[in-house]
């Protein structure tokens, strides 16, 4: 992991009197596959296209391997984009031209000579896995292969950053897993710098080493996938909602977040062996990420407990909060513990 | 009706009048549909560019533009024929004749041509240029190689449909003395009381209206 390769200071964007980015700050380090979130409207994908200069920013800065992109003009603006390849939830590849020549399109466009599009084509649709699709047109493939092609077609200028607006969001579940997988191999094998706009979450904690959550053109919350999803910030509940889950209105809920370390220790079993109290589980979830698992109970205990196992929890550095049943769905804490 | 006397007039007919108006038809369609696609999809590229969200918006131009074309698509086309008489004489030299028809026919052609044109590229996905921009394809080359290119089917259908729209407008040339299927028909047709022509005349322009929408529609198919 390296330095930053892209870096917003106080970026701000109108759209005539619609302000839709507000003072964006942020920094994306070389190699990473950073996560843009929010609800549509947030301001996201504005952002993305700001970063390659498809979109132009009123004020602030935003630089992108020390180049301020806003003050490249005409040809070293397009020069620029080749160096940041981008790829769409509609994938945006041209219906009469075979998979050949859409990957080959950006390569024309510049001038490449037909030997060296020859090669580069054959190579990428190998590493998308297309070689039996070489020379079918789009409406012959499924939504998983064009996007495939999107991407053959966003490597072929080797690219040191690639930008996803919604890559996955137009695929069934196990398609966008796939494509994800491809990103992520992708990112390791070329160490290619990626920003993913998306809002869905599986996406996210599949993919992601730092994210970015965007509330009204403002950064509610950045930093690593797990720290957010395991301090679930306001901002995250505000995009996930909490989940409804179905607490007994007697006793104590207790929401006990397990990190990547506490993840293999039975931390739960050992609390009720040591404090000799009797509890029920009423809910819990686990969530894969890319390189660890996060996971939350939900225990039910008597009132008088509280204090013992509240201070048994602190005690042993494990997270935790008092959810009720009333408050879990509105999405909202009484008290929380750390 | 259809007896040896017809045929043998009819004959007489073809080869001396009919026959011969058929190629002065299509000299002058051809030539009229050549000069005002070209013209047409230059100014197209104009137009395209210009509008308010083209390539290149430009809004003083594409207002100067969008007022020519209007302009000369106003006229009623028998109008225009007469009304650039100068500026044909100026140009071909003569006021009469096929080559006095073809230039007014062209300016006519042109603005029509360039109005389907656009039409069809501004239907060309919004997407697709966004993705040609971001590997940092040239306003130009997001016309030729992404725009044009995929419109490439409609633009065979929409100028089969100005060609028909031309054929049709051809037959006014007699007005200047062009001759033609469609002078054929008015003066040694209708106006001579002579049915065998004119009705000879109106098939064989309802033949052609038929040959070029199948030549049109089987290039759409194929391309």
């Amino acid at each position: 992991m390296g330095a930053a390769v892209i870096t917003i200071k106080n970026l701000r964007k109108n759209f005539g009197s619609l302000n839709v980015l507000k003072d964006i700050s942020l920094e994306i380090r070389a190699g990473v596959i950073y996560g843009l979130v929010g609800r549509s409207g947030a301001g996201k994908s504005t952002l993305l296209r700001c970063i390659n200069g498809l979109e132009g920013y009123d004020e602030g800065l935003l630089t992108v391997d020390g180049i301020e992109v806003q003050s490249l003009k005409q040809k070293s603006a397009r020069e620029f984009k080749k160096e940041i390849g981008m790829i769409f939830q509609q994938f945006s590849l041209l219906s009469r031209l075979d998979v050949y020549e859409n990957i080959a399109l950006p390569m024309r466009c510049w001038k490449y000579r037909n030997t060296e599009i020859d090669k580069k084509v054959k190579g990428l649709v190998e590493v998308v896995g297309l070689q039996d699709k070489l020379h079918a047109r789009p409406s012959e493939l499924s939504g998983g292969q064009k996007q495939r092609v999107a991407i053959a077609r966003a490597l072929s200028m080797n690219p040191k950053i690639l930008l996803c607006d919604e890559a996955t969001s137009a695929l069934d579940p196990k398609t966008a897993a796939s494509i994800i997988s491809l990103l992520i191999e992708i990112n390791k094998r070329l160490g290619i710098t990626i920003v993913v706009v998306t809002h869905q979450m599986s996406v996210l904690k599949s993919s992601c080493t730092e994210i970015s959550i965007l509330e009204n053109g403002r950064i509610a919350e950045k930093g690593s996938v797990e720290e957010i999803f395991l301090r679930q910030p306001q901002a995250l509940t505000n995009l996930i909602g909490e989940k409804d889950h179905f607490l007994p209105d007697k006793g104590c809920n207790i929401k006990i977040l397990l990190s990547q370390e506490l993840y293999d220790r039975p931390i739960i079993i050992q609390m009720a062996r040591e404090l000799e109290i009797d509890f029920l589980i009423v809910g819990g979830e686990l969530d894969r990420f890319r390189e660890s698992t996060l996971g939350s109970v939900i225990i039910n205990i008597p009132e008088n407990d509280l204090s013992q196992v509240g201070s048994y929890l602190t005690g042993r550095n494990v997270s935790w909060k008092q959810v009720s049943s009333i408050e879990c769905r509105q999405g909202s804490y009484l008290q929380e513990g750390e | 009706m259809l007896s040896e006397v017809f045929w043998a007039n009819w004959w007489r007919y073809f080869a001396g009048i009919i026959g011969p108006s058929i190629f002065s038809t299509l000299r002058m369609l051809v030539a009229t549909m050549i000069i005002a696609f070209i013209c047409g999809f230059l100014l197209s590229i104009a137009l395209i560019m210009s509008r308010h969200d083209g390539l290149k918006p430009n809004r003083n131009v594409y207002r100067v533009l969008d007022f020519f074309v209007n302009s000369i698509r106003s006229f009623p086309i028998i109008i225009l024929i007469v009304a650039i008489s100068p500026i044909t004489r100026a140009v071909v030299g003569t006021t009469i004749g096929e080559n006095a028809a073809i230039l007014p026919l062209a300016i006519a052609a042109t603005p029509f041509l360039a109005r389907i044109l656009e039409n069809i590229f501004i239907e060309v996905d919004r997407q697709l240029i966004e993705a040609a921009r971001s590997f940092g394809a040239s306003n130009l080359q997001i016309f030729f190689k992404v725009i044009v290119k995929e419109s490439v089917p409609s633009i065979v259908s929409g100028t089969t449909l100005a060609t028909i729209t031309y054929l049709s407008a051809t037959t006014l040339a007699g007005a200047v003395g062009a001759g033609g299927l469609g002078a054929v028909a008015l003066n040694y047709g209708y106006q001579s009381f002579n049915n065998t022509i004119l009705y000879t005349a109106v098939l064989i322009i309802f033949l052609l209206v038929i040959l070029i929408q199948g030549a049109g529609d089987y290039l759409y198919r194929r391309l």
